[in-house]
C-alpha cells in the first residue's frame, strides 16, 4: 500500500512538473464546451446539463487515452521504466499508480469544463446528483483507461499518438458526445449503441436524473471494458519479450 | 590503450585479492541460502528475441563475495544475461535463480541492486526524490547523505536530474544500485561516458562495497576496467560463455596482436587467427607477434611498412568468438 502511494506520488510529480501536459489535458474538453455547447445549448437547462455531461465524458475519455496511451508508451522508451521493474515490487504499485494518476489528471481535466458550464450555461445539478454523476464518470473512465494502457504497452510513442487520436475522436463523435444530446443525427443513433462512449455518457446522464441507459448500450460498454482489459493485460505481458537489449 | 594500463592495473588486482578469501561470503550473513554460497545462478539458459538467439545454453554461478566481470563485444548477450538475473526478462528455456528462488519474485530482488542504463533518470525529479523513491522499496537503506557523498554527489540533493551533468547522472545511476543495502549488485556498463577521474572514483566505491563483503557482477567495454576490478572474468560471445576463469587466464586470451604490412600474396602461416585485406595492406591477427614476424622473415616474402599494434578488446573477442563454433 505504501509502495502504491510512493509510486503514485513520484509519477504525479513527474507529470505536473511539465505544466503543458496538465494544461493540454484540460484544453480540448473546455474548448469543445465553448464551441459546441455554449452557442447551441447554453440557454436550455436540460440541453446544457446533458451536453456538459457529454463534455465531461469526453474529458474522461481524453485523459484515459492520452495519459496512458502516450505516458506509458514514452515511459517504455526510457531506461527508467525497466529500472523500476528491477526494484523489489510487483507490477501492481506501478499499475495502480498509473490508474490513480490518470484519475487525478481526469479530475484536473474536468475542472475547466465545470467552470465553463457554471459561468456560461444554464446547466444545473443538485449536490447528491453531482456526486452520483462523479461516481458514474469514474466507472465511465474504465474502458478508456484500459484502451489507453493497451495502446501504451503495445506501441511506440509516435504510433501511440496517432492511434489515440484515431480512437478518441471517432468514438466521441460516434457516441454522440459532440452533437445535440436531445436530437441526434440518424447515423449517430445507428452506431452509438455499439461504442463505449455511448454507454459511458448514458451512465452519467442517468446519474444526473435523465433517462435510463439502454440495455444494448450497457452490454456493449461491458464488452468493450472486458475486451480492453484483456488487450491491456496481453500487451503488458508481451512487452517483456519484444524489446531488444 | 589497453597496453599502456596493464602495468598499473596488475598491482590493483593483487591488492583486491588479498582482502578476499573463501570466507568473504559470510560477511553479510543475513540470507538463508548460505549453504552453497551461490547467490545467483543461470542453468542452461537460452533466450531468443524472435529469430535472434541472444543466449545459447548459458550456465553460470555467482558466488557470495565474488567480483565478476562479464566481458564481450556489443550484442554478445551480456545485457540480456543481466536482465535475466534481475528479473526483467524470462528465459526462453532453462532456469534462473536468485537467492535460491526466482528473479521474477519481488522478495528475492530485495537483496540486489541494479543500475539504470545510460542517462535514463526522470529529468523532472530531484536527486533526493529519486534516491528516496528507490529506498522506499527496500527493508533497509543506506543513509542518503552518506550515499551521495560516497559517489561525489554531495550538495546536489535538491537539483533536478535534468540539470545534472552527464557524469553526475551516471554516478547517480550507479549510486542507486547501492541504496537498498544489497548483497549483490549488477552494474551494466557503470562507467560509460565518465572521465578518467570520475571512473577511478567509482571504482573505489565498487571496491569498498566488495571489501565489505558485497558481491558484484559488472559488464564493461573497457578491458582496463575489468582488469582493475574483477577477479573472475566471464567472456561471452554469440550468446555463449567462451571463457570463465581468473583474470590472468582471460588476459592471455585478450593478448591478441595485429600485425599489419604491405605486400603481395603470403604463404600459409601458422599462428594466424584471422587475415584481413585492405587494398595491398594485409592485417594478421595473432597471439604471438614475435613468432609470426620471425616466420615472415624466414619465409623471405617481400613486405614493407611492418606495424604491430595491440588489438582493441572488440577485435580480440571477435577473433575468439569467430573460433568459438568450432571449439564448442
Amino acid at each position: 500500500m505504501s509502495l502504491l502511494l510512493t509510486h503514485t506520488r513520484y509519477q504525479f510529480l513527474e507529470t505536473v512538473r511539465v505544466p503543458i501536459a496538465v494544461i493540454g489535458n484540460g484544453f480540448f474538453p473546455a474548448a469543445s464546451m465553448l464551441f459546441f455547447v455554449v452557442p447551441f445549448a447554453g440557454d436550455d437547462p436540460v440541453g446544457a446539463t446533458l451536453a456538459t455531461a457529454s463534455m465531461m465524458v469526453f474529458a474522461v475519455m481524453s485523459s484515459g487515452l492520452f495519459t496512458h496511451g502516450l505516458g506509458v508508451s514514452e515511459d517504455r522508451s526510457q531506461p527508467w521504466d525497466p529500472y523500476t521493474r528491477t526494484l523489489p515490487a510487483g507490477p501492481w504499485p506501478r499499475f495502480g499508480a498509473r490508474i490513480l494518476n490518470a484519475l487525478a489528471m481526469t479530475l484536473i481535466g474536468l475542472v475547466p469544463v465545470l467552470i465553463v458550464a457554471a459561468l456560461f450555461t444554464e446547466a444545473t445539478v443538485t449536490p447528491p446528483r453531482f456526486l452520483l454523476a462523479f461516481l458514474a464518470l469514474l466507472v465511465a473512465s474504465a474502458p478508456f483507461q484500459l484502451l489507453g494502457l493497451f495502446i501504451g504497452y503495445a506501441m511506440p510513442p509516435k504510433a501511440a499518438i496517432a492511434v489515440v487520436q484515431l480512437t478518441l475522436f471517432p468514438m466521441a463523435v460516434g457516441g454522440g458526445l459532440l452533437t445535440s444530446p436531445v436530437n441526434p443525427p440518424a447515423f449517430i443513433d445507428a452506431v452509438a449503441p455499439f461504442l463505449p462512449s455511448r454507454g459511458a455518457v448514458e451512465l452519467v446522464w442517468a446519474a444526473l436524473g435523465y433517462g435510463t441507459p439502454d440495455t444494448l448500450t450497457l452490454v456493449m460498454f461491458g464488452v468493450w471494458t472486458a475486451a480492453a482489459a484483456v488487450l491491456a493485460a496481453w500487451a503488458y505481458r508481451r512487452d517483456e519479450g519484444n524489446r531488444f537489449s | 590503450m589497453a597496453e599502456s594500463t596493464t602495468g598499473s592495473t596488475t598491482t590493483s588486482i593483487t591488492t583486491t585479492t588479498t582482502s578476499l578469501g573463501p570466507a568473504a561470503g559470510t560477511a553479510s550473513g543475513t540470507g538463508t541460502e548460505e549453504r552453497t554460497g551461490t547467490l545467483a545462478r543461470a542453468v542452461e539458459v537460452t533466450r531468443r528475441y524472435g529469430d535472434v538467439l541472444a543466449l545459447d545454453g548459458v550456465s553460470l554461478d555467482i558466488h557470495a563475495g565474488e567480483l565478476v566481470g562479464l566481458l564481450g563485444p556489443n550484442g554478445a548477450g551480456k545485457s540480456t544475461l543481466i536482465n535475466l538475473f534481475v528479473g526483467l526478462r524470462r528465459p526462453t528455456s532453462g532456469r534462473m535463480e536468485l537467492f535460491g528462488g526466482s528473479p521474477a519474485d519481488a522478495v528475492r530482488r530485495r537483496g540486489i541492486g541494479v543500475t539504470p542504463q545510460e542517462t535514463g533518470l526522470p529529468p523532472t525529479l530531484r536527486v533526493r526524490e529519486v534516491v528516496d523513491f528507490t529506498a522506499a522499496h527496500y527493508p533497509r537503506s543506506i543513509e542518503r547523505g552518506a550515499l551521495l557523498e560516497r559517489f561525489g554527489l554531495s550538495g546536489l540533493e535538491r537539483r533536478q536530474i535534468g540539470g545534472l551533468s552527464g557524469g553526475q547522472k551516471r554516478r547517480l545511476a550507479v549510486a542507486l544500485a547501492f541504496v537498498g543495502d544489497p548483497r549483490l549488485v549488477f552494474l551494466d556498463e557503470p562507467t560509460t561516458g565518465l572521465d578518467v577521474e570520475a571512473r577511478r572514483g567509482l571504482w573505489d566505491a565498487i571496491r569498498d562495497f566488495h571489501a565489505e563483503g558485497g558481491t558484484v557482477v559488472l559488464t564493461s567495454h573497457y578491458l582496463e576496467e575489468i582488469e582493475a576490478l574483477a577477479e573472475r572474468v566471464v567472456v561471452i560471445g554469440h550468446g555463449r560463455v567462451l571463457a570463465d576463469g581468473p583474470i590472468a587466464e582471460v588476459q592471455g586470451i585478450a593478448g591478441v596482436r595485429r600485425v599489419a604490412l604491405t605486400g603481395g600474396d603470403l604463404p600459409e602461416l601458422p599462428g594466424v587467427l584471422r587475415t584481413e585485406r585492405e587494398g595491398d595492406r594485409v592485417h594478421l591477427l595473432t597471439t604471438d607477434a614475435d613468432a609470426l614476424v620471425r616466420r615472415l622473415v624466414r619465409a623471405d616474402v617481400p613486405f614493407s611498412d611492418l606495424e604491430i599494434r595491440p588489438t582493441s578488446l572488440e577485435e580480440a573477442f571477435l577473433t575468439i568468438t569467430a573460433r568459438a563454433p568450432r571449439d564448442a
